[in-house]
């Protein structure tokens, strides 16, 4: 039962949390560049506007293919909260950012091509990390179930903090933060436009945004299941942690600059084999 | 500001200006006049912009680009013309190059004169901008409404 | 049951009627019919099979006369071998057929009775499988090969090739009665003849154009799998002699129960297999095979050959769960996964990435095979379903879009979907089937994941988590190029498919949608009792809970971007110009650069041809993956005998 309450929840939910979420950012980063910076509503005028603008394309098979990619990473977070195997939904995840790079290049527009090129690069950098979170939870409670997970005796960090690592990390290169920006930024002008979103306006580019916010809260969940076990008290803690791991995010990107794909590649790969890599290591031989 | 748009998207277009008007609309994005508190942000794509602000006056060379940026951008949208030779020309106005203001290629919304113009000047051009922007898009709306009944 | 001899005499038959057949017309309406036929023989095959309640039969316990027949066919071979390499300079290769026909001649005439525990012919769900897979996609891929081939050799590309059809329509038949024979054998002597038979029905296919690259590449995958198939004969006349029996199914109890000869055997065949499904550091004959005919490349690829090697693996998959050779097959086979798909990366050439992917597919079973738990071999068989399928839809697809395109570079198929739609959305959906959630790949990967933890196997962890998504790169940036709208000129191209082409792509297609939406069920009336028999123990590999879940994802997939699809079909949207700068001249297609001179936009993929190109990784691979067999080999008859 709380599980199907859960699952509305987040269905409901989500993009408002998602969206305050992403407001509370423009307004700590605003903050941390002395500016007063946007109202906390902002990404909410942002998308209403969007939607009440005349419809435009410059392909209208740009529009099912991104309702596509909103529908299945909604399915990805809607799985999560109903408790099934983590596995499948981080699947399921890559199922819809496969849709949003059919999005990115089917205009074969210069900058929307370029940039959904990088997304599928850091699609490839950042799924080794997640892979292994997943494995990781499965040692340490032994179950793929997010429902099991999160009833275990002991929060999964306690045996996870390698993984915990390297997810955090890559959190960057998924949230589209500096310095893992590639693909596409939130911060305007820069060396190719709006990147994968260069060829997306008006209502697509609303349901794009309202994507992301969706993503951002499935992650954050992500982040939440390191912490949370059948003890009450770890939800706060978790809520907490969260939080902190938001912040983070924020002040990483806003004090660094946009690196190549190259050094991605090396930092991420090589981050994500020396903590979760040598945590899996160790997590095997004592479990 | 009440009702209306609450997140004016901008697109920075660069005619033939002499970049005196580009710093300054740069410098209303810094944290001294912060144009983010009204929501304004500077994208760089047409497609997703509301305002066109453009600086410099028209040439031979890129009257077709700034003809198709501005038919790129969605309706509805405005133009705001930032400083005196987006606004006639100026003093470039009788070079051999020069076709005139903004104007004489797309129809221009808020003209913002000043060499260059100020920072407060050029948002108080937006805000103009967005008052135009309003209108339109509740004209936009009736039609759409009209087209479904 | 009178049908199992046919279906392995009746191609044979077939192809001498082909080998003598010099008119193309009635060839080609024979090679139709006995496509046909071999299809309805496998129906009624498996019709019979379920009539008799779906359990194992071992059949033809008294065959002293077939055996004969096998040893002077199998001699036939080694002559044949052994004139086409001196006749091509290449003589040590014969040494390679000889000494293994000669060890098994002397076995079979000189060594002891053996005593049959089972038949000769065995069936069960696997061999069933096998032969539903050889039946189908390799008739499919005759019917095809006719109007290919025709085309083939009226293109002026292959001018200089001399046409040889009948000679390669009785190639073809003579590999599928081979591949017949060769999955519904018991006895492990047939098993050898038929293994020798099919490496050397892929040496002639491959050297089909009888030009340079081809010879050599001929060679080097006949001299690749004569190897394995000298491991394989030296493992039966050892075990043989040991046990006084050449029985399969015996062999791999004795291997469950860690028999010290059975031990050695099982390594020794496992070997042979590697050679077969072309693992590290014998992949290079599979990239080579791409010299001959689009059909036989199909064929090698996806029904026959390499399908060969994992059918031995699953065989033997119980005896190596937890050994060290269970370990040395597991580890190669994910090393290949892993580094094969980063060769995929790098390639541009559509029939060269297919090539690539097939070995780190086969890669992918085969770990699965090494670490032979029930849930891994479930894996594997679904991978090896999936690859079968789509992957001989690829070819045919690859060679019909080269035939109307003039190039087979993935980089040329900018914009195939409007070039040439019905080609393109074939191909979509044999890539799409290949690794998109929640099919194929992606579901064997899961399963394969979580048995390789549960074993505490840390290595094939790394190279699952690594090589899974490397996959999904080349596959997804393969999609985005058909998709793109064009830069070139965007026209349809003049599809020049055949008909018969089309009938074959089709029927590969809607298996493959049937597949993917029909999976849960096949999982549980198929694939389950197949992983309980072989491991004698009933369990649910996919719990209801995951099944549930995968049966709402393949709706979701299947119906958002349908139904998508159709709402935005109606919307009303003003269409704008692509981004390019305000310079975009108008179509999307080309811009104004700055000398006011109009500008083709090229847009190109990712390949990093110069950090993971194969010319760079293939010999230091190679040389490791070597490295690993020989010491482990070492340590497993080592182990034996200390």
């Amino acid at each position: 039962m709380i599980r199907i309450i859960l699952t509305i929840c987040y269905i409901l939910l989500a993009p408002l949390i998602g969206g305050l979420l992403d407001g509370l950012d423009r307004k700590i980063s605003a903050k941390m560049q002395r500016r007063v910076g946007p109202p906390l509503l902002q990404p909410f005028y942002d998308v209403s506007k969007l939607l009440t603008k005349r419809e435009t394309a410059v392909t209208k098979s740009q529009n099912f293919l991104l309702i596509s990619y909103m529908v299945l990473m909604i399915l990805t977070g809607a799985m999560f909260f109903s408790g099934t195997d983590i596995l499948m939904c981080f699947f399921v995840m890559s199922t819809a950012a496969t849709f949003l790079y059919f999005a990115g290049v089917v205009t074969s527009s210069p900058y929307a091509s370029i940039g959904a090129q990088r997304e599928l690069l850091s699609m490839m950098i950042y799924e080794p990390a997640v892979l292994f979170a997943c494995v990781g939870f499965y040692l340490a409670t032994g179950s793929f179930n997010v429902a099991d997970i999160a009833r275990s005796s002991d929060s999964a960090i306690m045996y996870l903090p390698g993984f915990f690592i390297a997810f955090v990390f890559i959190l960057t290169i998924k949230m589209r933060k500096s310095p893992f920006d590639l693909a596409t930024s939130h911060h305007p002008n820069q060396e190719i436009v709006k990147g994968i979103t260069s060829d997306i306006g008006t209502k697509n580019l609303a349901i794009f945004t309202v994507t992301e916010w969706y993503e951002n809260v499935f992650l954050m969940a992500v982040v939440s299941l390191f912490v949370v076990n059948k003890n009450p008290i770890s939800i706060v803690v978790a809520l907490v942690v969260v939080l902190l791991v938001y912040f983070l995010e924020i002040l990483i990107d806003n004090a660094s600059a946009r690196v190549k794909w190259q050094t991605m590649l090396k930092t991420t790969w090589v981050v994500t084999l020396f903590t979760a890599g040598v945590n899996l290591i160790i997590l095997m031989i004592i479990k | 500001m009440g009702k209306g748009l609450k997140s004016p998207w901008l697109l920075h277009y660069d005619g033939s200006s002499c970049n005196g008007c580009d710093i300054e609309v740069l410098a209303c994005l810094t944290p001294v006049y912060d144009a983010e508190r009204l929501g304004v942000m500077n994208t760089g794509d047409p497609l997703q912009a509301d305002i066109l602000v453009i600086t410099g006056g028209v040439n031979a060379q890129n009257e077709a680009t700034v003809k198709q940026l501005y038919e790129q951008m969605a309706d509805p949208k405005v133009v705001v013309a930032i400083g005196v030779c987006a606004c006639t020309g100026g003093v470039f106005k009788e070079c051999y190059n020069i076709k005139g203001g903004v104007d004489t290629t797309i129809p221009v919304d808020v003209y913002v004169p000043g060499c260059a113009a100020r920072p407060q000047a050029i948002i108080d051009g937006i805000l103009k901008g967005i008052e135009i922007y309003n209108q339109r898009a509740e004209a936009l709306e009736r039609e759409l409404e009209g087209g479904i009944a | 049951m009178a049908i199992i001899p046919f279906l392995i005499i009746f191609p044979l038959v077939i192809a001498i009627i082909m080998y003598c057949t010099r008119i193309n017309k009635i060839r080609n309406a024979i090679a139709y019919l006995s496509a046909v036929v071999i299809m309805v023989s496998v129906g009624v095959l498996v019709c019979q099979w379920i009539s008799k309640g779906m359990e194992t039969i071992t059949l033809y316990y008294n065959t002293e006369l077939v055996d004969h027949i096998i040893l002077a066919a199998e001699i036939v071979l080694m002559g044949v071998v052994t004139y086409l390499s001196f006749k091509y300079k290449k003589a040590w290769v014969s040494l390679l057929s000889i000494c293994p026909t000669a060890l098994i001649a002397y076995y079979e005439i000189f060594g002891p009775e053996t005593r049959e525990v089972v038949g000769h012919i065995y069936i069960d769900y696997l061999s069933i499988l096998m032969c539903i897979i050889v039946g189908i996609i390799g008739s499919l891929i005759v019917v095809y090969a006719v109007g290919y081939m025709h085309g083939y050799h009226h293109s002026a590309h292959h001018s200089n090739v001399t046409d040889r059809r009948y000679y390669f329509f009785a190639l073809l038949f003579l590999f599928l009665g081979a591949m017949f024979g060769f999955v519904l054998s018991e006895n492990l002597l047939w098993i050898d003849f038929f293994w020798e038979m099919t490496s050397i029905c892929s040496f002639l296919l491959i050297g089909y154009t009888r030009e340079e690259e081809a010879v050599n590449n001929s060679f080097r995958a006949l001299w690749m799998n004569l190897l394995g198939g000298c491991a394989l004969a030296i493992a039966i006349v050892y075990y043989g002699y040991t046990y006084e029996n050449v029985d399969l199914h015996v062999l791999v109890s004795m291997g469950t129960i860690q028999s010290k000869c059975a031990v050695i055997c099982v390594a020794l065949i496992s070997f042979a297999a590697l050679t077969k499904a072309a693992q590290l550091p014998f992949s290079t004959w599979l990239i080579g095979a791409m010299v001959a005919p689009t059909p036989s490349s199909a064929l090698l690829h996806s029904a026959t050959m390499v399908k060969a090697g994992i059918y031995v693996l699953l065989r033997l998959a119980p005896a190596m769960s937890g050994t060290l050779t269970g370990e040395m097959i597991a580890f190669v086979g994910g090393f290949t996964f892993l580094i094969t798909s980063f060769m995929a990366i790098a390639q541009s050439d559509g029939k060269k990435v297919l090539a690539f992917s097939t070995i780190s597919n086969l890669g992918l079973m085969v770990a699965c095979a090494g670490v032979g738990t029930s849930e891994t071999v479930w894996a594997a068989i679904f991978l090896m379903m999936f690859h079968a399928i789509s992957k001989s839809l690829l070819f045919q697809d690859i060679g019909a879009t080269e035939n109307a395109l003039g190039s087979r570079d993935v980089e040329d198929m900018h914009g195939l979907l409007y070039m040439l739609p019905k080609l393109a959305i074939f191909m979509f959906i044999g890539i799409a089937g290949m690794f998109l959630a929640p099919f194929g790949m992606l579901i064997s990967k899961w399963a394969a994941l979580k048995a390789s933890v549960d074993v505490r196997n840390i290595v094939l962890v790394f190279f699952i988590i690594f090589g899974s998504a490397t996959t999904s790169f080349y596959w997804t940036k393969w999609m985005g190029k058909i998709i793109s709208h064009s830069h070139l000129n965007g026209n349809p191209v003049k599809d020049k498919t055949k008909k018969n082409e089309m009938i074959s792509l089709t029927i590969h297609a809607i298996l493959m949608i049937a597949l993917c939406a029909l999976f849960p069920l096949v999982s549980e009336t198929f694939v389950n009792p197949l992983v309980n028999e072989m491991f004698g123990k009933s369990e649910n590999v996919l719990s209801n809970q995951v099944l549930f879940t995968l049966i709402i994802i393949i709706v979701v997939v299947f119906a958002v971007p349908f139904l998508a699809y159709l709402s935005s079909k109606q919307q009303k949207q003003d269409l704008k110009l692509s981004y390019m700068n305000g310079v975009n001249t108008g179509d999307n297609r080309a811009f104004t650069d700055s000398l006011g001179n109009e500008k083709t936009l090229w847009l190109s993929n990712f390949y990093f041809h110069k950090i993971i190109g194969s010319r760079k990784l293939m010999i230091p691979s190679q040389i490791f993956t070597l490295a690993v067999i020989v010491v482990m080999m070492c340590r497993i008859i080592g182990g034996v005998f200390l």
